[in-house]
């Protein structure tokens, strides 16, 4: 009879947090492996706007980014007008055509035709600027562009 | 001297160094946008002669300093753009083109190869607006390719495109690419921009 009775004891076994580790690391792979570390400090605010006909650009080392918006909160004594970011640093428009030339100059030749320049810009700047980034690009011939977006509609959202 | 095991490393902690780790990464991660409207910008050099377009072949956009819209000489919503825009590119004004479905309104657009749309925009528009112009120009030359294409090869011009991308994509590649390029021709995307 007290064979039966045992079984009957006591409390809610723990439960088993053993491959609780495995689990987690598993996550921290998955992460690792999906991370891509910034290439560029933005100085800038960089809220690109929403747009649904996108293209995806498929050669990432193929590309060159020309960011531009307004002094993020850090950098509000370079004023509130829109500015270009080039690299690490911000530039204005007379050094776009140095920094496709440094670009062009860092890839291999036969390469350069295929160079695509993707602007990253603030959805709250003027297209006066724009206009004038792409009159500097027209100079150096680099005349495949990108406005880098967001997937969304383009509608309805502010 | 006896031997004596080597005692268990205890391995309690492993869990919340993984978990530092995996939190690290959580916050440093940022999903990469890499998509967006492509262009192309036009060469420099000016052509000699000058090109005369008739002006029922031009659909001017404009776009002011106060992100309004001006569309033909009429005041227009950004969400009737589209509608707009497929109604000129397949008017088939002079009944050339056998697949347009266009009304052949003689005071529109010839046809669609003829047909040009040309954005002006000043300086003081938005970024976002803009994009959200350019993207439904765009969007109205899709949608006319890809019924051109569904009516033609059973398939939308977007999966055409997307299985000439796709590796993996059992058929005939080069056939595929004529066919892209035959309804590419079919409406050609003319968008040009004026120049301030």
């Amino acid at each position: 009879m007290s064979k039966f009775k045992k079984k009957k004891s006591g409390d809610m076994p723990a439960v088993n947090t053993a491959s609780l580790p495995d689990i987690v690391f598993m996550l921290l792979f998955f992460f690792m492996v999906a991370t891509v570390m910034r290439q560029n400090t933005l100085k800038i605010e960089n809220n690109l706007p929403f747009a649904d006909q996108v293209e995806k650009l498929d050669k990432k080392d193929l590309v060159m980014y020309i960011y531009a918006g307004k002094p993020s909160a850090n950098y509000t004594k370079f004023g509130k007008e829109a500015r270009i970011q080039l690299n690490d640093d911000f530039a204005s428009v007379k050094d776009v055509a140095a920094f496709i030339a440094a670009e062009r100059a860092s890839k291999r030749e036969e390469l350069i035709p295929f160079l695509t320049t993707a602007l990253k810009v603030d959805s709250d700047a003027n297209m006066g600027l724009i206009g004038d980034i792409k009159q500097e690009l027209r100079k150096v011939n680099a005349l495949k562009i990108n406005y880098t977006t967001k997937k969304g509609s383009v509608l309805g959202r502010d | 001297m006896a031997k004596r095991a080597a005692p268990e490393v205890n391995a309690g902690s492993m869990a919340d160094i993984a978990f530092l780790l995996l939190i690290f990464f959580l916050v440093t991660t940022t999903i990469e946008t890499d998509s967006g409207i492509n262009r192309k910008l036009p060469p420099i050099e000016e052509s000699e002669e000058d090109v005369v377009i008739k002006q029922k072949n031009i659909f001017t956009v404009l776009l002011n300093g106060k992100d309004q819209l001006l569309v033909e000489d009429e005041l227009m919503e950004i969400q009737d753009l589209r509608a707009a825009a497929v109604e000129f590119l397949d008017n088939n004004g002079d009944g050339s083109c056998d697949y347009c479905k266009g009304v052949k309104d003689k005071s529109s657009s010839d046809n669609p190869d003829k047909a040009i749309i040309s954005l002006k925009n000043e300086r003081e528009t938005t970024y976002k607006t803009y994009i959200a112009v350019q993207n439904e120009l765009v969007a109205a030359y899709n949608e006319l390719r890809n019924a051109r294409a569904q009516a033609q090869y059973g398939k939308s011009f977007a999966e055409m495109q997307a299985d000439y991308k796709d590796v993996n994509w059992p058929g005939n590649k080069e056939r595929l690419k004529a066919k892209i390029d035959q309804i590419k021709i079919d409406y050609p995307q003319k968008l040009s921009e004026v120049q301030q």
